[in-house]
């Protein structure tokens, strides 16, 4: 384990000093200051409104950080050669491929702790209740499903070469799923045969993103879900990221390490 | 004494995929044992499979047939790199790292404990004389300056086998005498050093014995002095014979 946290101390490291935290500063100012002027306008509507704006600020943020950041992990460890002397100590090819995991999945982490506890403060002080479990759990079933995509982009950088490749059709392929992956099974059943069967195979093989998002809870004050559920989508969000792991696990250990 | 580098009928091919699939042979039927204790200088020209090699015993590559060893583990077992160093041609470093973060990451990635660390970390940076610069990022560092952060990680496990790529190319020869200087300080140490170099008045000064691999196949193994000696004058001259140079005559 010792190796795996060292690795992703380095990606955490690299990550503040590529500046890319500094965009994520910015970001965070601009959510508070949308939030900020919440109850300026009177009107609940505007009000969930605005809090609806944030929240999607919130949520496309934070799939680019963990996107971009992960699409680059091993392409450059090969393009900068740096795999060389990692791989040079008693490190396996699977070690590489949980530290960064682990390391994006932290930092994406910090991103939203960052970007909720701001959005939580501010909201919440202008509304004058805190939904505290509300919160957590939006942010917690966020940073699980940002789990299921980190684990998917690193599948998707051992077999593309460039990071762009890779963060372009990640990006796709997730708001994809965000956008109709719930409603592929509706679909399917106004579609003639095979394009039904085939529909609901599609909807039966993808991981349901859209089930981890609590962001209605949050704009409308809904309250809490149910516990069990959120474990489920958890342990859901764990199975499906241990088969990207798997799977990109199984590319990467027998790959050359020359670009 | 015990055997610490061993390959057997190591055979590594290449398939390139553009010229239709064609299988190139970096090294054929490759069979060296290296003795604990000895400085072992793995000679070539450019292109005759010594960095293949360098890699099989690595684990970056997979040999197609044959087999490797470091203190009798399969090289493909993390495990057999426990108590090496490797120190690359090039400077590979996490260059938003500073040297000192680099020396501490590496000492976590072998265990060492907290006390441990400080004091190794705190060692090499003397030995490589990066004190000063410990606390500024490897990218601002000059190349001779990242080759000795490159050196102070192949040390920072304490190896037992040392393996240098071409430790003193683009070295100016402060930088040159310094690298021998710590591999003649490991030497006395009994700690065993494998290295590849084109600098052969370097190799004739520390190595005990030599290996010549030419076009993936080993031309000769033996004492520097045994080779010098049968081929009546010193390393280059033995070398370019071996390999089967011709000099053209001058026009």
């Amino acid at each position: 384990m010792n190796t795996i946290f060292a690795l992703a101390g380095v990606v955490i490291k690299e990550l503040y000093r590529r500046k890319d935290f500094y965009v994520l500063f910015v970001l965070t100012a601009l959510i508070t200051l949308a939030a900020g002027s919440v109850n300026f306008f009177h009107d609940a509507k505007i009000v969930r409104y605005v809090k609806d704006v944030c929240m999607l600020l919130i949520w496309v943020s934070s799939l680019l950080i963990a996107i971009v950041t992960t699409a680059r992990q091993i392409p450059a460890e090969r393009e900068n050669r740096t795999i060389f002397p990692l791989l040079a100590k008693p490190v396996s090819r699977a070690q590489v491929l949980l530290g960064k995991f682990l390391g994006c999945w932290l930092a994406t982490g910090i991103a939203l702790l960052v970007f909720y506890a701001f959005f939580g403060v501010i909201t919440g002080s202008r509304e004058h209740q805190l939904p505290v479990l509300s919160y957590f759990q939006a942010l917690w079933l966020q940073w699980m499903m940002l789990a299921i995509v980190i684990a998917m982009v690193l599948l998707g950088s051992i077999y593309f070469a460039a990071p762009s490749s890779t963060t372009t059709i990640c990006f796709i392929v997730v708001v994809g799923i965000l956008g109709i992956g719930g409603h592929l099974d509706s679909i399917a059943l106004q579609q003639p045969q095979p394009f039904q069967f085939i529909l609901y195979l599609v909807y039966f093989l993808i991981p349901h993103l859209e089930w981890f998002d609590l962001r209605d809870f949050v704009v409308y004050n809904l309250g809490v879900v149910n516990w069990l559920a959120v474990t489920l989508a958890s342990l859901f969000a764990a199975a499906w990221a241990g088969i990207f792991l798997l799977f990109a696990w199984l590319g990467f250990r027998r790959k050359s390490l020359n670009t | 004494m015990s055997v610490i580098v061993k390959t057997e009928k190591l055979r590594v091919e290449f398939t390139s995929r553009e010229f239709h699939q064609a299988t190139k042979v970096a090294v054929q039927g490759l069979d060296l044992e290296v003795q604990a204790g000895e400085v072992f200088g793995f000679l070539g020209p450019n292109g005759a499979g010594k960095t293949t090699t360098m890699n099989v015993l690595l684990g970056f590559v997979p040999p197609t047939s044959g087999a490797a060893y470091l203190f009798g583990i399969d090289v493909r077992q993390p495990i057999a790199r426990q108590r090496i160093g490797y120190l690359p041609e090039l400077t590979y470093y996490y260059k938003f790292l500073t040297a000192e973060e680099l020396l501490r990451f590496y000492a976590k990635i072998f265990g060492l404990s907290r006390a441990e660390t400080d004091r190794r970390v705190d060692n090499l940076l003397k030995l490589v004389e990066l004190e000063q610069a410990s606390k500024r990022p490897i990218k601002s560092y000059s190349k001779g300056m990242q080759q000795r952060v490159g050196l102070a990680q192949a040390l920072i496990n304490n190896p037992d086998l040392l393996i240098l790529d071409e430790p003193t190319s683009g070295l100016d020869p402060l930088g040159r005498m310094k690298v021998r200087e710590i591999i003649e300080r490991l030497k006395s140490e009994g700690k065993t050093v494998f290295f590849s170099s084109h600098e052969l008045g370097e190799v004739e000064t520390v190595c005990d014995r030599v290996a010549i691999i030419h076009q993936g196949e080993l031309k000769v193994v033996g004492r520097v002095g045994d080779i010098t000696r049968q081929h009546h004058g010193n390393l280059e001259k033995a070398f370019l014979e071996i390999i089967g140079y011709q000099p053209q005559p001058a026009t």
